[in-house]
């Protein structure tokens, strides 16, 4: 269960990541392909924020821009600021010093992030050395603890296998603790549970409120999969086609959100609390693809909502109250 | 129970070995003609070499198989394959299950040139462009290839394909897993459909709890090869009795659970 | 089969500036081959007594000169060419398809046919071919028939293990386990779903082939085991120019050239056709 929104977090410290009209594109064939079209968000000192979308939304694209983990024929443009300083164009060196120890990433798939040929422990330690300059038996020993603390049973033997020995669940306690190796700040999580069976998917997410408890540090949980935000992050942003839709404290988003495109994922989303219904929850058609071009509101052709003012004016996102933003000419009533 | 001489699909002591262990180990279970059988676990617990074994796309150790009274596990050749004509599956990865060399209209026409080789051409044509327009796409697609399609597209190809020739029994291996939880209904509806209009009875296989509770009308719960327990949808889903089943319940992330008071889920580690 | 596969596959060997000019080499090469004698009026047998060992000269349009008999070198090298290329071709479009037949057979049925099939690949290769020429060449006598039997004994070997180990790479696809659900017998399957999803890698194997095929049946001619008299190919006519080279080395010059030009733009046009086909179009 999320804890209760820290309402205004934002008006006390600056926050820890600040994105700012952020843009993502790709040249291709000779068309350009816009991945992130344009997002702006923040994240509190402290704060654990979901960023929710489908494919395509760009939610991954969005982070991978601002660590500098795209590919070369990216163009990244706009503003992406950790703990003040700016990111984006930042020379390898200084961007090396602040990813891994400051600012940490946990990806979807452990068995293609972790090293197949080195053992875990192995893996572990190094972080501690190469970022923090520890020595070999500090770092070994930090392992050992770092294992214990993501809850690895038996982690001592653990500590000496190879990725590939261990299951999935394990393998992604083993990359969250790589992430904390250094305690950062934030971390970011992408995906962290979508390839693990759901009793995992829940110790899982119970591990990142855990560590969040013991540490304060902050989180950014990315998922398609709105039951998992909802039960650890207390601010949730909607991303659609490149966008951010709707963004707001998640109990105020489960029970009232403004967008359509919020409402509908709300009640798609698989739940065995609610009757039984004659059909199943679905939005129909596709969601729009990076090449076309953007004309009026991306939902438009799927919305249930939509009038002809959506068809040709793209919805601003807007303020509509301290905490929540929506990009919508027709949102819901509260 | 159902009586056996009226089951469509009968399995008794099925059991299939993967590197030394078992993986399915001592399953019996029954399919009626036109019902929807849904089987729940998770990773690693056989569901879906389960689904293989039937198809005979993995070899079983032990135990029969019988489709409307012949044992496909005894059957070889030629016979078997006239079988395949009435039992049919539907794979997880909708692109992966699609030959990429291949246009749509070429896939699909392939259960027709196997199954009815005297069909012309212009027939076949019809035939491809009426089950394309059943699942839901433009009979215009079929000179496209699969990597042109999306990952919902993909698999109401991969559902026309195996709907060709009207089989029986379906296996839908985790049909909508790999797809957004927005289209996720958009396929489960279409299955709905097509079991409804054509009478096919399904095994519905999936981890997602709430997709198998809207489709079927039995559901099997399976944990390291062995079914733990069966029972009708409703029965199993508002009082299960297994604690593996209760686990499973509690611990699928539920938006709507999010704004009730939560009581703290049982939680069973059994990560090897 | 995919035209988008094809057809990406040539869009970036078009841009691949080494590959197009091997192509236009190649291309080059072959018209020679075909059409140049046909600007000579020398014929490839004719012996010309009075020009023995010529050096290259205008007279009597022995344009790259003449051999020790006095035949036409620029004739009886474009002849040599062709009779290279042909075996290059022919050869090696039968080795394509033994290996690709037995390949794709044993890679799908596996079990004791693959164990098998793959055991007679081994013993073989193991065999000294040079001996099993000479073998057939006494045994049958020597004639262009051997010669291109033991091309293609050469050749086909290679191709089957290729092509075996591209079929156990896709075998335990989905879309191949969807086509036996699907009820396609073993004949279906690996004609229509397992041999078009192994071309491209087998097209560019097939590409690096050829060279092979050729420089063994020069190796061949070479040793006296291939083209007879008075029939030319490369080989013969480097064999004879090697003997020559002190006294008349314009006589091996022609027939090394052009084979060597013949090899590399083969080998890089081989090398641009894997590189075109690496890129794997999942979208």
């Amino acid at each position: 269960m999320s804890a209760a929104p820290t309402v205004a977090a934002t008006e006390r410290a600056p926050p820890i990541l600040r994105v700012d009209a952020l843009k993502v594109r790709y040249a291709l064939d000779g068309a350009e392909i816009a991945a992130v079209r344009e997002v702006s968000l923040d994240v509190a000192v402290g704060e654990c924020l979901g960023i929710v979308g489908e494919s395509g939304s760009g939610k991954s694209q969005m982070v991978l821009a601002a660590l500098g983990l795209l590919a070369s024929n990216a163009r990244t443009l706009g503003s992406a600021r950790f703990e003040g300083k700016e990111l984006l164009g930042l020379p390898l060196a200084a961007l090396n010093r602040i990813r891994g120890s400051k600012l940490s990433m946990v990806f979807q798939d452990p068995m293609t992030s972790l090293t197949p040929h080195l053992r875990i422990g192995v893996q572990l330690a190094e972080v501690l050395v190469h970022h923090a300059g520890a020595t070999w038996s500090h770092a070994q020993r930090a392992a050992l603890d770092m294992l214990e603390r993501v809850r690895v049973p038996d982690a001592r033997r653990r500590l000496r296998q190879y990725p590939h020995e261990l299951s999935g669940g394990m393998r992604q306690r083993v990359m969250i603790g790589m992430s904390l190796m250094c305690e950062p700040k934030l971390v970011i999580a992408d995906e962290p549970t979508s390839a693990l069976d759901a009793t995992v998917q829940a110790q899982i997410l119970a591990l990142l409120r855990e560590v969040r408890a013991q540490s304060g540090l902050s989180i950014v949980l990315i998922s398609h999969d709105l039951g998992a935000v909802a039960s650890l992050a207390e601010r949730i942003v909607v991303m659609y086609a490149g966008r951010v839709v709707e963004s707001a404290p998640t109990m105020e988003l489960l029970r009232a959100p403004r967008h359509p495109y919020t409402s509908l994922l709300i009640e798609c989303a698989p739940s065995l609390h609610r009757p039984r219904l004659d059909r199943m929850p679905c939005l129909l058609g596709l969601p729009p693809s990076p090449r076309d071009a953007e004309i009026g509101c991306a939902f438009a052709p799927r919305c249930p909502r939509v009038t002809d003012r959506c068809r040709v004016q793209r919805p601003p996102l807007r303020r509509i109250d301290e905490v929540a933003e929506v990009a919508c000419h027709h949102p819901l009533a509260p | 129970m159902i009586e056996p001489r009226e089951s469509l699909l009968e399995v008794r002591g099925l059991r299939v070995e993967f590197e030394g262990r078992a993986a399915v180990d001592d399953v019996s279970f029954e399919i009626a003609p036109a019902e929807v059988l849904g089987l729940v676990g998770e990773s690693g617990s056989g569901k879906s070499t389960l689904a293989r074994a039937l198809l005979r796309l993995v070899p079983a150790a032990q135990g029969t198989v019988r489709f409307r009274g012949t044992d496909l596990l005894r059957c070889t050749g030629r016979a078997l394959r006239r079988h395949r004509r009435d039992l049919q599956i539907v794979f997880q990865d909708p692109l992966a299950s699609l030959d990429p060399r291949m246009t749509v209209g070429e896939t699909l026409a392939e259960p027709l040139e196997i199954f009815e080789p005297t069909i012309g051409t212009r027939e076949r044509r019809t035939r491809v462009a009426e089950m394309l327009e059943r699942v839901g796409l433009a009979p215009q697609v079929a000179g496209r290839y699969p990597h042109e399609f999306s990952g919902g597209q993909c698999q109401r190809i991969g559902i026309a394909r195996a709907m060709m020739q009207r089989p029986e029994l379906l296996v839908c291996d985790e049909p909508v897993s790999s797809l957004d939880m927005s289209i996720q209904g958009q396929i489960v509806n279409l299955l709905s459909d097509l079991q409804r209009d054509l009478g096919t009875a399904m095994l519905f296989i999936s981890h997602n709890l709430a997709v198998v509770r809207h489709l079927s009308q039995r559901v099997m719960v399976m944990y390291a090869g062995r079914i733990v327990e069966i029972a009708g949808a409703s029965e199993l889903f508002a009082a299960p009795v297994h604690p593996y089943t209760r686990a499973l319940l509690a611990a699928v992330p539920d938006p709507a659970a999010a704004l009730c008071p939560p009581g703290e889920p049982l939680v069973y580690s059994y990560e090897r | 089969m995919s035209a988008t596969l094809w057809r990406g596959a040539a869009e970036r060997l078009r841009a691949n500036s080494a590959a197009v000019a091997a192509i236009w080499l190649l291309a080059i090469l072959v018209l020679l081959a075909l059409a140049a004698p046909a600007l000579n009026p020398n014929s490839v047998e004719t012996l010309d007594w009075s020009r023995v060992a010529y050096a290259p000269g205008m007279a009597h349009a022995h344009w790259f000169g003449t051999d020790r008999l006095g035949r036409d070198l620029f004739v009886r090298t474009f002849e040599g060419a062709r009779t290279s290329m042909a075996v290059g071709l022919v050869a090696g479009a039968v080795s394509l398809s033994l290996g690709l037949g037995f390949g794709a057979i044993a890679g799908y049925v596996g079990g004791r046919t693959d164990y098998l099939m793959m055991r007679i690949i081994e013993i073989l290769s193991g065999l000294p071919l040079v001996f099993f020429v000479i073998f057939l060449t006494v045994v049958i006598g020597r004639n262009s028939y051997v010669l291109y039997a033991s091309v293609v004994a050469v050749g086909w070997l290679t191709m089957a293990r290729i092509v075996r180990g591209q079929t156990l790479s896709i075998r335990r696809r989905e879309f191949i386990e969807a086509a036996v659900a699907g009820g396609a017998g073993p004949v279906r399957v690996i004609w229509k779903h397992v041999v078009p999803n192994v071309l491209g890698p087998v097209a560019v194997y097939a590409t690096l082939m050829v060279p092979q095929i050729i420089l063994f049946e020069s190796f061949l001619s070479f040793l006296g085991l291939g083209t007879q008299e008075p029939h030319a190919s490369l080989g013969t006519l480097i064999a004879e120019g090697a003997g020559e080279m002190e006294a008349a080395p314009w006589i091996l010059l022609a027939p090394g050239i052009f084979l060597a030009l013949l090899l590399v733009s083969l080998n890089v046009l081989g090398d641009g056709l894997r590189d075109a086909f690496d890129v794997r179009e999942t979208a």
